[in-house]
């Protein structure tokens, strides 16, 4: 059961999905992230009820921001997978890896001026 | 409350081409409650903006303010040093807090952030509808409190018309026929005799048609 996920990601821990709001992912995206996946628990398993599915909108509407803004809405993500589901998991972040590396870079690190230096660079980071 | 929902990005991209330092204005009543122009949409749109202009090669520097309310000089007066440092304001305000904002500052380009819609009501988590056309002689002591002017499609004072369906509206099938209602309303307070009343029509000379409208108050005033 010893799965390899790529390692050009960053995983984020928060108490549920429910947490996230619209403002993280633009901040995200404003800080030169290539790609963010939301994963969250199986729809109807929800500790907290509907954290997930508030989760779902909110990724909704950030995509339906960010296409607007220009970037291509399949940067931001969001799946469902149980907690044990080990092999669902490395696919999911695998499929979306392969989704960000096709879109390139986001378009803010290479415009972003020489000596700018708050925005980490890096190949693929999701 | 004022109900608002914010313009599209590309829109606010062309609406503030030209315009190198832009601040985003907030307002802390109505359109925060209705989640169009509070302190999180401003960040939101702010931060939208800030990659629609690297994405776009524009040149935007933004930054977010959010006020108390738009539309009232109070509170315009608090962020008067901040306006002053920017080339253009977006406001996030509903009209009467753009204009009002735009009266302030003669020589400063003032935005509209949001199209400002109707005077309505929370009806359900995250649904807003209208209940008010503010026409400036309310009728609805008449109507068992529902008013017809607003949420009647044809804006019928002796209703129903003859596209009631069921309780359906027959302009909007998804909304519930204003006529139904102030039936079933005014036959629980034990007023359903008003319906035998022919309403005259209605004097529109106190609503928008004729113009801005002002209210003065001489006993308030200085």
């Amino acid at each position: 059961m010893r799965f390899q996920y790529p390692t050009n990601i960053r995983i984020i821990r928060t108490p549920c999905t429910g947490k996230l709001e619209v403002e993280y992912f633009m901040r995200a995206f404003e800080n030169g992230l290539d790609g963010v996946l939301v994963a969250g628990c199986e729809e109807g398993s929800c500790h907290f009820i509907e954290g997930n599915l508030m989760a779902k909108r909110r990724v909704n509407y950030a995509r339906e921001i960010l296409s607007e803004s220009g970037l291509d809405k399949e940067r931001l993500r969001m799946v469902n997978i149980g907690a044990a589901d080990a092999r669902p998991f490395v696919e999911v972040i695998q499929d979306m890896v392969a989704t960000v590396r096709e879109l390139g870079p986001n378009p803010l690190i290479r415009k972003s001026p020489p000596d700018s230096g708050t925005i980490q660079k890096q190949e693929t980071r999701v | 409350m004022i109900v608002a929902e914010r313009k599209k990005i590309p829109e606010l991209v062309e609406i503030l081409q030209g315009h190198r330092k832009i601040l985003v204005l907030g307002c802390g009543t109505c359109v925060t409650v209705c989640l169009a122009g509070g302190e999180r949409e401003v960040s939101i749109i702010s931060s939208a903006l800030r990659i629609a202009s690297r994405v776009g090669g524009h040149d935007f520097e933004i930054r977010e303010l959010t006020i108390e309310r738009q539309c009232d000089n109070v509170f315009i007066e608090e962020a008067a040093d901040t306006i002053e440092e920017y080339d253009a304001v977006l406001s996030l305000g509903c009209g009467a807090g753009v204009q009002a904002i735009a009266e302030r500052f003669a020589e400063k380009p003032v935005y509209a952030g949001l199209n400002t819609s109707f005077i309505g009501i929370l009806e359900e988590r995250g649904m807003w509808t209208e209940k008010c056309a503010a026409c400036g002689s309310c009728v609805l002591h008449k109507y068992g409190g529902i008013c017809p002017v607003t949420r009647c499609a044809k804006q019928m004072l002796n209703g129903p018309c003859g596209g009631s369906r069921e309780d359906r509206c027959e302009v909007r099938p998804d909304r519930p026929c204003a006529w139904q209602l102030i039936y079933e309303r005014l036959k629980k307070i034990g007023q359903i005799d008003r319906l035998k009343q022919i309403e005259t029509p209605k004097d529109w000379s106190v609503a928008l048609d004729g113009g801005c409208r002002v209210i003065v108050r001489e006993d308030h005033r200085i």
